[in-house]
C-alpha cells in the first residue's frame, strides 16, 4: 500500500466517503502503529465516522468526532483534537471530511498545516450510480467546488461507483471509463478501485488497483 | 449494466417531483429532509424551475397556494415541528380546492424534540392538520423507491381531486439510500379551468378563495368537498398484504415499521408462529375494509408505531373492536427492533387465544 502521512477522503455528498475512509483507516493499521480518522462532516448529523466507531475501536483505530455527534444536540462544532490530526506527526491519520462544497469549507482551516507538512493525499471519492455525478463533467465540476472551498487540489480519484446491497461486479465494470475520465479531465491518477469484498474476488485481474471493502455505515435492516 | 440509481430517500422525492412536473419548489431548511431542499437548489435551475429558499416555513406554504392557484404544480416540504407552522396553509389550501404536495419527513416530538425518525404525526396528518372540516391524501412510502413513485403518484392525485396530498415519512427513510429505478411514465395533464391565470379578456375573472360569508353557502361547499371524499374513499385506498393468506396473527405497520415487522413476521414463521401484515399506504383513506375482512380470519392485531400509539385508534375503529389490538410502540427517535414485534406478537398469540 502506498500512502501519506494525512489521507484527506472528499467527494460528492453521499459518494460513500465515510465508509471508504473507514476502511481505509483499518488497512493503514496493517502497516503502522498509531491509526487516527477524524470526522470533519458537520453537513450530515445522521450518518457519520461516529457511527463505526466499534469497528473502529476494536481495530485499535483512534477517532476524533465532534463531541456533539451522535448526543443530543446538533451544532454543527469541530473539536480543537482535530488539530493532532496536523501536530502529531507519531500518527498516520485519515480525514473524513463532509459533502461537496460546504463539507469541505470546514477542512480549509487545516489545509495550511497539510501544505507546509507535505506530506498528505486528498483523494476525490466518486460514485457513477449517484444521480448528481452521474456523468463525468459534473463530478469534474464538484471536484472544482470543493476545491475552491477548502483550498486545496485533489491528489488522485477513488472510484467507489456502487448500488449498495445491489451492486454487481458488472455495475463496477461499467464504472470504470467514467472513472478514467475524470481522470483524464482532471489530470490526476486513479488511486484505487473501492470494492465490496464479495464482488473484488470476481473482478480479479478485470480492474486494476482493488481496494476491497466491507460496508461499516449502516446496513441495521433489509 | 443497472439501470438503477444510488439515491437518498429525500433525493428521491425531490428527483420524482420533478419528473412530475414540479417546477416550484418552496422550502425552509430542517434536519432530516434538508437534502430536499439541498437537491432541488441544484436541480431546479437545470429544468428552468424555481427553487426559493423561503423566509419561514409560513411563507413556503403560502407560496404553494399561490402558485397552485395559478394552475402549476408546487410543492413544499419540512419536518414535523416545520409542518406544525404550516397548519394554516393546509386549511386554505383545502378551503380553496388547490392542489399540492406537501412533504413530512417526520423527527421525535413534542416541541423542538428530536432529529430521529418518527412516526408521531399520524394524527396530525390523518386528523388535526389545521382549522375545519377537511381531508388530505396521505401517503406512506416504505422504500426509496416508494419514495419516488409514491411522490410521481401524489402529484397526480392532487391535481385529480384537488386537494392536498402528504406524503409522510421519516427520517430513517429520508435518510437511507437505496438503488432506485426512476422509470415512471408519463405525466398526465389535467385541465385546470378555474386557475388564475389573466381572462385576457376573454371570459370572467377566476376568483381563488376560502371566505364564505354566507352559512348556507359554506356548508353547501363542505357537503360538495365531502362528496369528493367519499369518492376517495372508494377509489383510491392502497394498502400492501403480506402473508395474510393463513395468517392468525395481523401486525399493521406503515412506512419504516413496516419494514422492521416484515423481519419480524419473518422470525415468527420460523418459530410456527402464522404471523401476517396489512401495510397501509394510504394513511388517508385507510384500509379499512381490509382491515374489517381480516377480523373475521385472524385472532388479534397488533399495531407496529414510531410514537406512543396513534394509528392504533384507527385500526381499532377499522375492525369495531371485534379483536385485541396490542400496541408495539418506541417513541421519541427510537425505531422498535424486530425482536419487540416479536414480543408483541406473542402477547397478541396469548391474548387473542
Amino acid at each position: 500500500m502506498n500512502y501519506k502521512r494525512v489521507t484527506v477522503f472528499a467527494g460528492h455528498y453521499g459518494s460513500g466517503k465515510t465508509n471508504v475512509a473507514v476502511n481505509y483507516a483499518l488497512a493503514l493499521k496493517a502497516f503502522e502503529r498509531n491509526v487516527s480518522i477524524a470526522d470533519l462532516d458537520i453537513v450530515n448529523p445522521y450518518f457519520r465516522t461516529k457511527d463505526s466507531a466499534d469497528v473502529l475501536e476494536k481495530g485499535g483505530i483512534r477517532l476524533i468526532s465532534s463531541a456533539y455527534a451522535g448526543s443530543n444536540i446538533d451544532i454543527p462544532a469541530l473539536p480543537p483534537e482535530i488539530y493532532s490530526v496536523v501536530r502529531d506527526k507519531s500518527f498516520h491519520a485519515v480525514m473524513d471530511v463532509g459533502g461537496d462544497d460546504r463539507g469541505a469549507t470546514a477542512l480549509g482551516r487545516y489545509v495550511p498545516y497539510l501544505l507546509a507538512e507535505n506530506d498528505f493525499e486528498m483523494l476525490f471519492v466518486v460514485n457513477m450510480y449517484r444521480p448528481l455525478t452521474a456523468d463525468p463533467k459534473s463530478a469534474f465540476d464538484n471536484m472544482r467546488e470543493i476545491e475552491a472551498a477548502c483550498g486545496a487540489r485533489f491528489t488522485s480519484v477513488v472510484n467507489n461507483s456502487n448500488l449498495g446491497a445491489e451492486t454487481t461486479a458488472e455495475d463496477v465494470l461499467a464504472s470504470v471509463p467514467y472513472a478514467e475520465k475524470i481522470s483524464a479531465l482532471s489530470g490526476i491518477p486513479i488511486k484505487m478501485n473501492a470494492v465490496r469484498k464479495d464482488i473484488a474476488a470476481e473482478l480479479g485481474g478485470k480492474i486494476e488497483n482493488i481496494f476491497p471493502i466491507s460496508l461499516h455505515v449502516y446496513g441495521f435492516m433489509n | 449494466m443497472s439501470e438503477k440509481v444510488l439515491m437518498k430517500g429525500n433525493e428521491a422525492i425531490a428527483e420524482a417531483a420533478v419528473m412530475a412536473g414540479c417546477r416550484h419548489y418552496f422550502g425552509y431548511p430542517i434536519t432530516p429532509q434538508t437534502e430536499i431542499a439541498a437537491y432541488m437548489s441544484k436541480r431546479m435551475p437545470q429544468v428552468d424551475g424555481v427553487f426559493l429558499q423561503a423566509e419561514s416555513e409560513i411563507a413556503a406554504i403560502n407560496m404553494v397556494i399561490g402558485v397552485s392557484a395559478a394552475g402549476k404544480r408546487a410543492m413544499t416540504s419540512s419536518s414535523s415541528p416545520g409542518i406544525s407552522l404550516k397548519s394554516e396553509g393546509f386549511s386554505y389550501l383545502a378551503g380553496c380546492d388547490l392542489p399540492a404536495f406537501i412533504v413530512n419527513v417526520q423527527r421525535g416530538g413534542p416541541g423542538l424534540g428530536g432529529i430521529q425518525p418518527s412516526q408521531s404525526d399520524y394524527w396530525q396528518a390523518t386528523r388535526a392538520s389545521g382549522h375545519g372540516d377537511f381531508r388530505k391524501i396521505v401517503l406512506a412510502p416504505a422504500s426509496v423507491q416508494e419514495m419516488v413513485s409514491l411522490t410521481f403518484k401524489g402529484f397526480d392525485l392532487a391535481d385529480k381531486y384537488r386537494m392536498t396530498v402528504l406524503l409522510l415519512s421519516d427520517g430513517t427513510i429520508g435518510q437511507m439510500m437505496e438503488p432506485v429505478s426512476l422509470e415512471m411514465g408519463d405525466v398526465t395533464k389535467y385541465d385546470k379551468p378555474w386557475a388564475v391565470t389573466g381572462t385576457k379578456g376573454a371570459r370572467k375573472p377566476n376568483i381563488v378563495n376560502s371566505l364564505f360569508l354566507l352559512p348556507e353557502v359554506l356548508e353547501q361547499t363542505n357537503i360538495e368537498r365531502y362528496e369528493r371524499y367519499k369518492s376517495i374513499e372508494k377509489t383510491e385506498v392502497m394498502y400492501e398484504e403480506y402473508m395474510m393468506d393463513d395468517a392468525e396473527l395481523c401486525v399493521v405497520a406503515f412506512g419504516i415499521a413496516a419494514r422492521v415487522s416484515k423481519n419480524a413476521i419473518k422470525a415468527a414463521r420460523e418459530k410456527g408462529i402464522k404471523a401476517g401484515m396489512i401495510r397501509p399506504i394510504t394513511l388517508w383513506p385507510f384500509p379499512k375494509d381490509a382491515l374489517a375482512d381480516a377480523a373475521h380470519r385472524v385472532k388479534a392485531f397488533v399495531s407496529a408505531e414510531l410514537s406512543m400509539g396513534q394509528m392504533i385508534d384507527d385500526v381499532e375503529l377499522a375492525i369495531r373492536c371485534k379483536r385485541p389490538v396490542i400496541l408495539c410502540s418506541r417513541a421519541g427517535g427510537m425505531i422498535p427492533t424486530p425482536e419487540n414485534v416479536l414480543a408483541a406478537l406473542d402477547e397478541a398469540g396469548k391474548i387473542g387465544g
